[in-house]
């Protein structure tokens, strides 16, 4: 009975995912294999600080992430930068401070600025917004297995950029990307039925990356895919900065009350030993 | 309490007559653990025990919660990034209550259901099943409030969405829509109200729940067998009852451990599968998302409430013979409604003899196809509004009702029940049999 309970309660957990439909084309999302996922998984300290350098340098021309202290970047499981380095590096951003009624050098207490451009959102929790996987049909299986897909989703968008098919016409707005799904699509590209007969859609936002947009200090590869990951790790980081301590405190969790069930599971067969009539 | 006969509590010291004299709360604290409980109650008996836990480490979190939220819609969804980004802990607390509230509906669940099964609503528990039903209204009310207050988009339009089905009712929507808002859309208003019944609904659950214990202490515990404990006197009842304390307070923390299991490897490793990605995106009244899906807990009714579009026969007769005052969107409102209202009613609805689904060769199959019934619901309310997925909700919805209003009705009268055992006693003997021929059974207390 217990067994079953627990299968209708799985069950029950796993209709929670709802299915993703999108305006264009289904989009690809590539599963990238990353540090952090898994029970064990744990950041890449040099990865967010690749990232972290990507994103200083291309993102926020744009993009800003309101959410995120600045002071975090020195934090244990995050990319860890010496205090000195975290001051020297808030100091690049003019803050306005209201106090003040002036604008002024950053401090590691600031946050990170906003979106320079107003039609780029905030990347603050990106990789928890978007998901990359879902299904089949609603079952929410493949999240299960994959995760949620956030920082697959934001690496697949920045590799996803192609040529734009022939059904397009020439002047459609946009960049074509694989990975996009609910942005501009053209009706050439829609069968009689009006089903996308390309994967895909439209997005605004010019290919951010290339390959080689950034000199790694630590001698990394800095090709398309290799940056796209880092960067894409780094927003997980400041989309959920306690990732690692959450999991450690799981982990300790799942433990301490696994040995409390094999505990109570003895202390109660004991006790119900003489009322079932056996030998203990 | 009255009910099965059994040992009060006695004052023995002084000091203990003189407190029991004046106020009686350890005689009460004793009579409520030491309650003699069927010994046969399988696992499916231990719901109640998760869904107390539930209701504790949901008001512990929340108030912890509380003191570093911001109930405003300039400030909510920040409070709570601050809440998992600076509060020490705080994002533990977080994913423990966002969780929590899911672990609470699995429970509420599985203990409904036991309860269909095993008749536990029949008389002369009536009382006990329809207050649990008030609970579970309060919990989905709990739910979606809680749901707005971190102000993200799902949040945002998920309000706006169940607040809009009570605009839906003729005459006094609006007005009621109105006052549930605080004004003519979903706003600051509205987040403070929530956050206030949020706040207070889980005290107003926890009174219900002492009721509802009180309640089925003074019946008695149903059982799998759905046969009464002997009442005829202290030692037949006790042949076939066994004191809650320690037998079902240890068996029942076993179970709570194995489920906190799970409940942490959820926490720790998958906070947010359970949750809609969306609902990391602040609240934005001009953009509305793609899907506005509610959470898991609700799909099933919002299936219901979905399925019966003005395309549906019925809504058309009620259309017809109401002149339009029931319309496709109040005839969902009221199917929803109307979906939890033939639960609520079942202790009258059914009409057989025998309590305990055990027991009833056709009332069983009845029963696994709801169980399935509701999990195709559940789906189907996630699913978007359109074909096939329309067509299944109308014939799941359809069910749903048929088994309360005239599949349980009429099965009291066609169906023949198998044979009960007599006792519980004999029940118990034949899964753990005594060694020796007698049927006295020791109960020795623990080590």
């Amino acid at each position: 009975m217990i067994k079953k309970t627990f299968l209708s309660a799985v069950v029950a957990l796993g209709f929670a995912g709802s299915a993703a439909f999108a305006a264009g084309g289904e989009a690809h999302i590539e599963d990238f294999d990353f540090s952090f996922e898994g029970p064990f998984g744990a950041f890449d300290t040099n990865q967010l600080q690749r990232g972290l350098q990507i994103y200083t340098e291309v993102c926020s021309a744009c993009h800003g992430m309101k959410f995120v202290p600045i002071r975090t970047l020195a934090d244990d499981g995050g990319p860890q930068l010496p205090e000195d380095q975290v001051r020297a590096y808030a100091a690049n951003f003019d803050i306005f401070d209201a106090e003040l009624d002036d604008i002024r050098p950053g401090t590691p207490v600031d946050h990170f600025p906003g979106s320079a451009l107003e039609t780029a959102p905030d990347l603050s929790l990106m990789a928890k917004k978007r998901a990359g996987f879902h299904g089949p049909y609603g079952l929410g299986i493949n999240q299960f297995f994959k995760g949620m897909g956030g920082p697959e989703y934001i690496a697949s968008l920045l590799t996803g950029y192609e040529e734009a098919p022939a059904c397009a016409p020439e002047d459609f707005p946009g960049h074509y990307n694989t990975a996009f799904a609910s942005g501009g699509f053209p009706e050439s590209c829609k069968d009689e039925e009006g089903h996308a007969t390309v994967g895909g859609s439209w997005i605004s936002m010019a290919p951010p990356l290339y390959g080689d947009d950034v000199t790694y200090n630590d001698g990394h590869e800095s090709d398309l895919h290799h940056e796209a990951e880092d960067v894409a790790a780094f927003l997980m980081w400041t989309a959920e900065p306690k990732l690692m301590a959450r999991k450690q405190a799981g982990f300790a969790g799942v433990l301490f009350l696994t040995l409390l069930s094999v505990l109570l599971y003895l202390t109660n067969k004991r006790l119900w030993a003489p009322v079932k009539h056996k030998e203990d | 309490m009255a009910g099965i006969p059994h040992d009060h509590y006695e004052p023995k010291t002084n000091g203990q007559k003189w407190l029991h004299s004046r106020l009686p709360v350890v005689g009460l604290l004793y009579d409520t653990l030491m309650i003699p409980t069927p010994k046969n109650l399988n696992w499916m008996w231990i719901w109640g025990i998760v869904l107390t836990f539930c209701l504790a480490l949901q008001i512990v979190t929340g108030i912890v919660l509380a003191m570093h939220y911001t109930p405003h819609v300039d400030a909510a969804f920040a409070s709570v990034e601050h809440i998992m980004r600076n509060v020490n802990g705080g994002y533990m607390l977080r994913y423990m209550h966002m969780n929590g509230a899911s672990l609470f509906f699995v429970a509420v669940y599985a203990h409904i259901f036991r309860g269909l099964y095993y008749g536990s609503y029949k008389a002369p528990r009536e009382i006990t099943w329809i207050i649990g039903m008030l609970i579970y209204l309060l919990m989905m009310a709990t739910g979606f409030m809680g749901y707005v207050l971190p102000w993200g988009q799902m949040s945002f339009w998920g309000a706006t969405v169940i607040t809009g089905l009570f605009g839906a009712i003729p005459f006094i929507g609006e007005s009621l829509q109105t006052l549930l808002l605080g004004g003519p859309a979903v706003d600051n208003a509205t987040l403070n109200r929530f956050f206030s019944l949020h706040y207070l609904l889980p005290f107003v659950i926890a009174g219900l729940v002492i009721v509802h214990i009180w309640a089925f202490h003074t019946t008695g515990n149903n059982n799998p067998t759905g046969v009464e404990v002997r009442r005829t006197s202290k030692e037949d009842a006790k042949k076939d009852t066994l004191p809650f304390w320690p037998y079902f307070v240890m068996k029942d923390l076993f179970a709570l451990a194995v489920i906190l299991v799970v409940f942490f490897a959820i926490v720790g490793f998958m906070p947010n599968y359970l949750g809609h990605p969306d609902n990391y995106i602040e609240a934005n009244p001009l953009s509305t998302p793609a899907h506005i899906v509610p959470e898991w807990y609700f799909l099933p009714f919002y299936a219901i409430l979905r399925a019966f579009t003005a395309e549906v026969w019925v809504v058309q007769i009620a259309s017809f013979v109401t002149g339009g005052i029931i319309d496709a969107k109040f005839f969902g409102v009221l199917a929803m409604f109307g979906a939890i209202a033939v639960m609520a009613l079942v202790p009258w609805l059914d009409t057989s003899s025998v309590r305990s689904g055990r027991y009833r060769p056709m009332f069983k199959w009845w029963f696994a196809l709801l169980v399935i019934d509701f999990f195709a619901l559940m789906w189907l309310g996630a699913m978007p509004a359109e074909e096939p997925y329309a067509s299944f909700s109308l014939i799941a919805s359809a069910y749903w009702f048929a088994y309360f209003l005239v599949i349980l009705p009429l099965l009291g009268v066609i169906e023949k029940p198998g044979a009960q055992p007599e006792t519980i006693e004999a029940d118990f003997d034949a899964h753990y049999a005594p060694k020796t021929g007698g049927t006295k059974t020791l109960v020795k207390p623990a080590e």
